[in-house]
């Protein structure tokens, strides 16, 4: 019933369809930083596009999708991505929370003291 | 049962697929419209915790539980951010300007069509018989990729030793560099995040508008009430320590 | 139903319940998928059951520490169903939502918090066998759902809009995120001392008397567990750690605003999580499903073919109804150390006063996380010079059957996936790793050598 009916709608999942669901994340990621204003939005924006980046490597490196896979090179990358964004997520609070301090707002338009 | 029995093999690997893929995409669009930064960062929690399954979903058990340990435990930092600085309603909601939606809808939008394409253009990245053949021997109890992870972290690569390059062959693809950097690495974030966002007590360091408003009713407190200045004052300096543990945790919990 | 139990080796409940109950080696996608709601089902009603139970077991302790009868009428002679009579009540109580609350978030946090309660269990083994999910990763993977509780109630804090509740969630925000350290270090030493991540492998690692419990690997382990239990008591939120709902500061914290059966939700996931940490704390140091005095050693024992002992495991040489007994009797040990767990929190919650927020953080960051990095570092020097130890079982054992995978998954030339291991190749490996207690990385170079020799050749 179920499985015979998606059968023909969706193939065997291949590495081509979590490049594709990295791509939409990445896209949403790279618009979300552009469009927001606030600063912790623009954090999350960034946060989606590691994250869609991530999702590459593992699908490269996963045994199930491919048998000339890159092998755990692809999960020790997505590990160091994982641990660099929590790093960078730390930093950009620190600076959002000194924005915050200094100017009583988060909204990134009213940073523009360097605009002379 | 005739007819289950026809279906024996049901296609859960495309099945929760699909689930993931959904669940994550949507909320991610979700996160790109609503305007409310708790709602965004509660969308971003779904969507990461839902790319974990993905993960899961690929063989890659550690770096998804990694994923839901560190990544969404680090927006939960976010989350307590966006919390706290959005406790006045002003700043809960910020629009986006017209102009800024359509530049980046365009831009987005012609990302999206070149990254598709390059993801859909590789003849063998599209090739199911593959992923058939390697689904058809997949066993989840053989996914043992913590031990491996592990040993490649101390410079050992277990799984390279067969490698035709001699360079690689000999163990020596391993992952000690970059593993000590990051460490490193983590240690300045540590410092320099705790060194950032942490408070100015002394008179002349310059005083946000925050902080000189809270200076302020502590002074007028002082004035009227020895009793009421010394309460007010520990509870905004047990207050100021709050946030700057919570500062130093985002960082620790990056440690781990 | 039972007698028709034909095979063992089912490696979860999932497995267990088709292959035993229906008598299918390869199940078919629906019944695959009855079984699987079946295991679901079953853990479930470990939380509602036994938030059930915990919470008449709290209003009983609680009266006897004060003092008190607690409840007596509903229900017979110790008000065995006064939880159902507070549940009755619950639902009929009116669902209120305030004015300034986000609806959409005050509606989903308690199911959140209890979402994450719940998946948690997933990887939780309650005996070799009785895991609803085999996660290979399953310390880590229950660390990390559970440090998702803390979502729902920073969730409902926000979304109440009352200063209240946003002061009590931020409080359990940075309470949790902060006890998430030490907690992990803890965790991390018999992860160590086990040589595995994998729930199931620890547990049956302690086998035999209780001295083979990892709490008595070394003085630091002993120490790891008591800083593990207070860190566990912290980080799901119960008294004297209880800050994020303290009644006299805070009305009911992050909870105030809610009411009936969503409120209830947040308590079945309390209760849930504590059942959950004194369970890890269980399998992690107190040595699992297996009674203090070998009872199912004895068991399996005497039941045992004699034939087939020096073939394999104990376990596949006896019939499958006295696995299936054994696994029951693991099942009720593991329950009853964890109860224990979860009424030494009821009476702590009882006997001591509640800390002060900066108290709190200071047991944390001053006390907790230097213990632990101690005791982590002590552990692993005990382990490394292979000092006296109370465990007299030879975990080397364990750490090579995994390195013999790895070993395994080196002999890449004659059609082995290098990544992949198979099970026909382990006589070879055997060979490889004959009576060896090398450290791998040797193992491997040896077999590298060997290979990279005949490629020459």
């Amino acid at each position: 019933m179920f499985g015979l009916e998606i059968t023909p709608v969706i193939a065997a999942i291949t590495v081509s369809h979590y490049l594709i669901v990295g791509a939409i994340l990445f896209v949403i990621g790279a618009v979300c930083m552009a469009t927001k204003r606030n600063a912790l939005g623009i954090l999350m924006g960034i946060e989606l596009v590691l994250n869609g980046a991530n999702i590459n490597f593992i699908a490269f490196g996963s045994p199930y999708l491919r048998d000339d896979n890159l092998g755990l090179d692809g999960q020790l990358i997505s590990l160091f991505v994982i641990v660099l964004a929590a790093a960078e997520a730390a930093v950009a609070l620190a600076i959002a929370l000194n924005f915050y301090n200094n100017h009583n707002t988060i909204d990134i338009d009213r940073a523009d003291e360097l605009k002379g | 049962m005739g007819i289950l029995a026809a279906v024996n093999r049901v296609y859960w690997h495309e099945f929760f697929f699909m689930l993931f893929a959904g669940i994550s995409v949507v909320f991610a669009v979700c996160v790109l419209l609503t305007q409310n930064i708790v709602r965004m960062a509660f969308y971003l929690v779904l969507s990461l915790g839902s790319t974990a399954g993905l993960f899961f979903l690929a063989g890659a058990e550690f770096v998804g539980a990694m994923q839901l340990m560190i990544y969404v435990g680090g927006t939960l930092v976010l989350l307590i951010f966006g919390v706290m600085l959005t406790a006045q309603q002003r700043y809960v909601k910020m629009n986006t300007h017209p102009t800024d939606w359509v530049l980046a809808t365009i831009v987005g939008g012609s990302l999206l069509v070149l990254l598709i394409g390059a993801a859909a253009g590789v003849d063998s990245w599209k090739d199911a018989s593959a992923s058939k053949k390697a689904l058809a021997e997949l066993d989840v109890d053989d996914a043992r990729t913590a031990t491996p992870l592990g040993l490649a972290l101390t410079g050992v690569r277990v799984d390279k030793l067969d490698s035709d390059d001699p360079a690689l062959a000999n163990g020596q693809s391993g992952y000690l560099l970059p593993f000590i950097i990051v460490s490193v690495h983590l240690l300045v974030v540590l410092i320099g995040a705790a060194y950032m966002a942490r408070t100015k007590r002394s008179a002349t360091a310059p005083v946000g508008r925050a902080e000189r408003a809270r200076l302020n009713i502590m002074q007028m407190e002082h004035e009227t009430d020895d009793v009421v200045y010394s309460a007010s004052k520990q509870s905004s300096s047990s207050l100021l320590d709050s946030d700057q543990s919570q500062a130093e945790e985002s960082t620790d919990e990056a440690q781990e | 139903m039972i007698g028709s139990l034909v095979s063992t080796g089912a490696s979860t409940v999932t497995e267990f319940i088709s292959q035993n109950i229906f008598g299918l080696d390869d199940p078919n996608w629906f019944m695959y998928l009855l079984c699987g709601v079946i295991a679901a089902v079953l853990v479930l009603h470990v939380i509602a059951v036994g938030a059930l139970f915990f919470i008449w077991a709290e209003r009983k302790i609680a009266g006897r520490i004060q003092d008190r009868l607690g409840p007596t009428r509903v229900g017979g002679k110790f008000g065995w169903l006064q939880t159902l009579a507070d549940g009755v009540k619950l639902i009929a109580k009116e669902d209120f939502i305030p004015r300034d609350a986000d609806a959409p978030l005050f509606k989903i946090a308690p199911y959140i918090a209890f979402a994450a309660s719940f998946a948690a269990f997933l990887a939780l083994p309650f005996a070799d066998g009785a895991v609803a999910h085999h996660v290979n990763t399953a310390v880590f993977f229950v660390l990390a759902v559970l440090g998702l509780e803390v979502f729902g109630v920073i969730l409902a804090g926000y979304a109440s809009g009352s200063k209240w509740s946003l002061f009590g969630a931020m409080r359990e925000a940075a309470q949790v995120v902060s006890y998430e350290v030490p907690l992990g270090m803890c965790v991390v030493i018999p992860v160590f001392v086990a040589g595995t991540m994998n729930l199931t492998t620890i547990g049956e690692m302690q086998a035999g008397w209780f001295n083979n419990w990892l709490v008595f690997h070394d003085p630091f382990t002993f120490i790891a567990a008591i800083v593990y239990f207070t860190c566990a008591t912290a980080s799901v939120n119960r008294a004297p750690f209880d800050l994020a709902e303290a009644e006299s500061e805070l009305v009911a914290g992050f909870h105030t605003e809610y009411s009936g059966l969503r409120w209830s939700f947040f308590f079945m996931a309390e209760y849930g999580s504590m059942f959950l940490v004194s369970a890890l704390a269980s399998i992690l140091f107190f040595g699992g499903w297996h009674p203090p005095i070998p009872i199912d050693i004895w068991i399996l024992e005497a039941f045992a073919d004699p034939d087939l002992v020096a073939a394999g495991p104990l376990k596949d040489a006896v019939p499958s109804l006295v696995t299936f007994l054994v696994m029951l009797i693991g099942i009720a040990t593991l329950v009853a150390k964890s109860v224990i767990g979860v009424v030494v929190m009821m009476w702590v919650r009882w006997t001591f006063p509640r800390l002060r927020i900066d108290q709190v953080m200071a047991t944390c960051l001053k006390y907790c996380v230097p213990i632990a990095a101690v005791c982590f570092v002590g552990s692993m020097t005990w382990e490394t010079l292979d000092l006296p130890s109370m465990n007299t079982i030879n975990r080397y054992e364990i750490h090579e059957d995994w390195s013999e995978d790895l070993a395994v998954s080196t002999v890449g030339e004659d059609g082995v996936d290098p990544e992949w291991p198979e099970d026909e190749n382990d006589d070879e490996s055997s060979e490889v790793m004959d009576g060896e207690e090398a450290p791998i990385e040797e193992d491997s170079v040896a077999v590298q050598n060997g290979l990279s020799l005949q490629e020459g050749e």
